[in-house]
């Protein structure tokens, strides 16, 4: 393994007693003192800080919106001409085969769009819109770190550092300036709650964090914590829940394509695997991701193989994220079944250490999402 | 009470063994979320996987520490698994068993050995 890369927070992460494990080529903070329950319950309960610098920020700019809007459209299945300004969408990139190459978030901010990818896909992210959008500037913001703000009590914080975020809602994106340091925030994030995420210059980064951990409802938040509290929204971690071989119709993701890209649509088509994503939307899919509820005390973790029946029978599915859900107070799971079994309370069974262990299809989320739309 | 490398400690209650993990191996494994234990009854060989630990990072297992039975499991850990955080030195025992060759206790640490050998 080479060196790992720092965040601008690392050694804040230190400093507050963080063990720091290696992620996607970061040495990043799993938890904290608190520890993983706790990380988690309190982000529920009050609000969590979340250092995700690690991933990545882009911007596109180009001689006009519609040109930038136009060309980022060859690339995803979404509508982002429509979008407005200050506005955010989640999207993903597709591949010709109708795979997901990485999910991401875009947000316009005037003529530019500013697009947030995954860490570990970054690198070819950032190749991919360089090689592929025509027209436009590719510009990575190296300079940038990336800092959530997650939990019912995130909106109180924020608007006490600047009373412009009280009006935002659910996917706005504004300039606002929080205890003088300027800021790029989006009400959003990966928890199921409501929360901001907030994109800073790198040298004041540390400046920032410190304000929002003074605030009495703030404390910092692991990966681990990030883990369980995205799996119970039922959010899809890439490279688990979704990769270049799952389409988005199986990953129960149509949701994010909208009418103008699909058939019929004022622009539709013109995006990677567009023929094979329009014909899963419109006859289904063989598999779909669907919530997995074990019915004991055990977690059931990626890899586990679930089964329809108690003894015998056929594999129909497989765990691809689960662990203990701390809100839940026990095991939850998602992963891919057979469309066939996929409907909620199909009872189905997950093999665990050589037993077969009762589980139920459930809906996602696990929790229910407490955005401010 | 006696330690092994295995991060278990061992308490002698008539003539049998006691089975627990220590401090610092709770503390290691975090938030511990679900136990699984053996039946009473089963005849176990040194380093068998007796108890699947599972915390809110990973599995576990605890490994037989010596050949003998199992003779008692506290069940009390299968509806409340956090006790093993809460005192794992104390309350939080696993599985009493017997011991078939007292000459496998020989090797194992006392207290001192033990905090030298997690320092």
């Amino acid at each position: 393994m080479g060196d790992l890369a720092r965040t601008p927070l690392h050694a804040l992460h230190v400093e507050l007693g963080a063990k720091m494990v290696p992620f996607a080529g970061y040495d990043m903070p799993v938890q904290y003192p608190m520890g993983v329950m706790g990380e988690h319950q309190h982000t529920r309960r009050a609000a969590g800080l979340f250092d995700v610098s690690h991933m990545g920020q882009v911007v596109l700019s180009g001689a006009s919106w519609e040109a930038v809007a136009l060309a980022f459209e060859a690339l995803v299945p979404m509508d982002v001409l429509g979008l407005g300004d200050g506005r955010q969408r989640y999207g993903f990139f597709t591949n010709d085969a109708g795979g997901i190459e990485d999910d991401l978030m875009f947000a316009r901010r005037g003529d530019d769009l500013l697009v947030v990818v995954n860490a570990a896909c970054k690198t070819a992210d950032i190749a991919h819109m360089q090689a592929h959008l025509e027209g436009v500037s590719v510009e990575v913001l190296e300079d940038r770190a990336l800092i959530a703000l997650q939990g019912p009590a995130a909106g109180a914080v924020m608007a006490g550092l600047d009373a412009r975020a009280e009006g935002m809602r659910f996917m706005d994106v504004a300039d606002l300036a929080l205890g003088g340091i300027a800021v790029w925030a989006s009400r959003s994030g990966y928890t199921g709650e409501d929360g901001f995420e907030i994109s800073v210059a790198a040298d004041q980064a540390e400046a920032l964090a410190r304000l929002l951990l003074a605030q009495d409802a703030v404390m910092p938040i692991g990966l681990g914590a990030r883990d369980s509290l995205r799996l119970e929204a039922g959010l899809c971690l890439y490279g688990n829940d979704i990769d270049s071989g799952t389409d988005p119709v199986s990953a129960g993701l149509p949701w994010a394509i909208q009418k103008a890209r699909r058939a019929g649509g004022a622009r539709a088509r013109g995006f990677p695997g567009a023929e094979v994503v329009l014909e899963r939307l419109a006859s289904g899919s063989a598999t779909l991701r669907v919530g997995i509820l074990p019915e004991g005390r055990a977690p059931m973790r990626g890899g586990v193989e679930i089964f329809d029946a108690a003894e015998g029978g056929v594999q129909v599915g497989q765990v691809t994220s689960g662990g203990f859900g701390p809100t839940v107070g026990g095991p939850v799971a998602m992963g891919y079944v057979q469309s066939a079994h996929a409907q909620p309370e199909t009872p189905l069974w997950g093999e665990v250490r050589g037993r077969r262990l009762p589980v139920r299809i459930a809906e996602l989320p696990f929790v229910a999402a407490n955005f401010k739309r | 009470m006696k330690f092994t490398e295995e991060h278990e400690w061992l308490r002698e209650e008539d003539g049998e063994m006691v089975v627990g993990i220590t401090i610092h191996a709770a503390e290691q494994m975090g938030d511990v979320v679900f136990v699984e234990l053996p039946d009473v009854g089963t005849m176990v060989s040194r380093d068998d996987e007796v108890v699947v630990i599972e915390s809110v990072k990973a599995a576990s297992d605890i490994l037989a520490p010596v050949d003998g039975e199992i003779t008692e499991v506290n069940e009390a850990l299968t509806d409340n698994p956090a006790m093993v955080n809460d005192d794992p030195q104390g309350e939080a025992w696993f599985f009493r068993m017997t011991v078939s060759d007292p000459s496998q206790m020989d090797e194992f640490m006392d207290e001192a050995g033990y905090k030298k050998f997690i320092s």
